[in-house]
């Protein structure tokens, strides 16, 4: 009961600060609210008991993004354009994709649910196997880092080719390139 | 550059705890919530408000952009390196249980060195994203 309490009243958070961050003209506020939206669904990621995400959650939503939008809003006007059209056909596509959405979830298994798909797959071996195979205690390194090295490979490439396409578009080479113009 | 002495003083002195706890994440992550990916944005994070206070020039003193290039590609070539290792001793790539006598010793070095891998690509990806940003002086030059 608590738990219900407890979840519905970071929901009722979470919905509150989305609709300040779409009524709130100065961008400044809208990026401080983002973080803080950022920093509530962490809350609710470590009540479901996901603290890694919640971890990663916290650091890059709420933490390092709202950091890259300070840094990005230099480049900004102060103040959004505020634009007067109330789009009634936008409002009425979106209360049905909400209704949908709405509908849909009653199809998915109840949290903790033992007999979901996903814990009837891999799942029961990962965690009958980790401490054998490993000797560590926490599951999500585990899979993370060993059952699923390759994709952590792969990740990393993304991460590291994110990076490097950033350096090559915006990055500092005015040595060469510039005499070539 | 910020000449508020208050941040100014606030930033020397919770900077280098940022790191600190960025490596604890980073060296703990088989024990505790965390890992490669979360300490890296961590300490990027350290990095990033240093600069943020002090000056992009200043950050820029402290992490050079080729710096920064060879610390992300350091970390992906750790990663991928480990998995060579463990082909050159007879195993399959990514499998870890060979790199020590024990296979868990293995497996928990293999996972030390990938994460510090993916550690050291994210906070240089995140840093130079940063610098890069807010460095842009926008289209016109």
């Amino acid at each position: 009961m608590i738990e219900f309490f407890i979840n519905g009243f970071l929901v009722f958070l979470l919905a509150i600060i989305a609709v300040i961050a779409i009524k709130s003209i100065k961008i400044f506020t809208t990026v401080m609210l983002a973080g803080a939206y950022s920093l509530i669904s962490a809350i609710i990621f470590v009540s479901l008991d996901a603290v890694d995400v919640a971890f990663t959650e916290a650091a890059v939503g709420a933490g390092l993004s709202t950091v890259l939008y300070i840094a990005a809003m230099k480049h900004l006007p102060k103040r959004e354009n505020i634009v007067n059209d109330n789009s009634i056909p936008a409002l009425i596509v979106c209360i049905i994709v909400g209704c949908l959405l709405i509908w849909a979830s009653f199809d998915l298994p109840t949290i903790g649910d033992v007999f979901s798909p996903i814990h009837q797959h891999v799942a029961p071996y990962y965690i009958s196997n980790t401490k054998a195979d490993m000797g560590i205690p926490n599951l999500v390194t585990s899979v993370l880092a060993s059952y699923r090295g390759y994709d952590t490979l792969g990740e990393t490439v993304v991460i590291f080719t994110a990076g490097l396409g950033v350096f090559l578009l915006l990055g500092d080479n005015s040595g060469q390139s510039n005499k070539d113009e | 550059m910020n000449r508020d002495p208050i941040l100014r003083v606030c930033t020397k002195i919770i900077v280098s705890p940022i790191i600190l706890f960025g490596l604890y994440v980073q060296f703990h992550g088989d024990y505790g919530p965390g890992g490669g990916f979360q300490a890296g944005v961590i300490v990027a994070a350290g990095f990033i408000l240093h600069s943020l206070i002090f000056g992009l020039s200043e950050g820029r003193r402290l992490v050079s952009q080729n710096l920064n290039v060879i610390i992300m590609s350091l970390g992906v070539l750790l990663y991928g390196g480990t998995g060579l290792i463990s082909v050159y001793l007879n195993s399959e790539y990514l499998n870890y249980s060979v790199l020590a006598h024990d296979h868990k010793h293995g497996q928990h070095l293999g996972i030390l060195l990938i994460e510090f891998g993916v550690g050291l690509t994210v906070a240089g990806v995140m840093l130079i994203l940063f610098h890069l940003f807010s460095s842009w002086k926008g289209e016109g030059k």
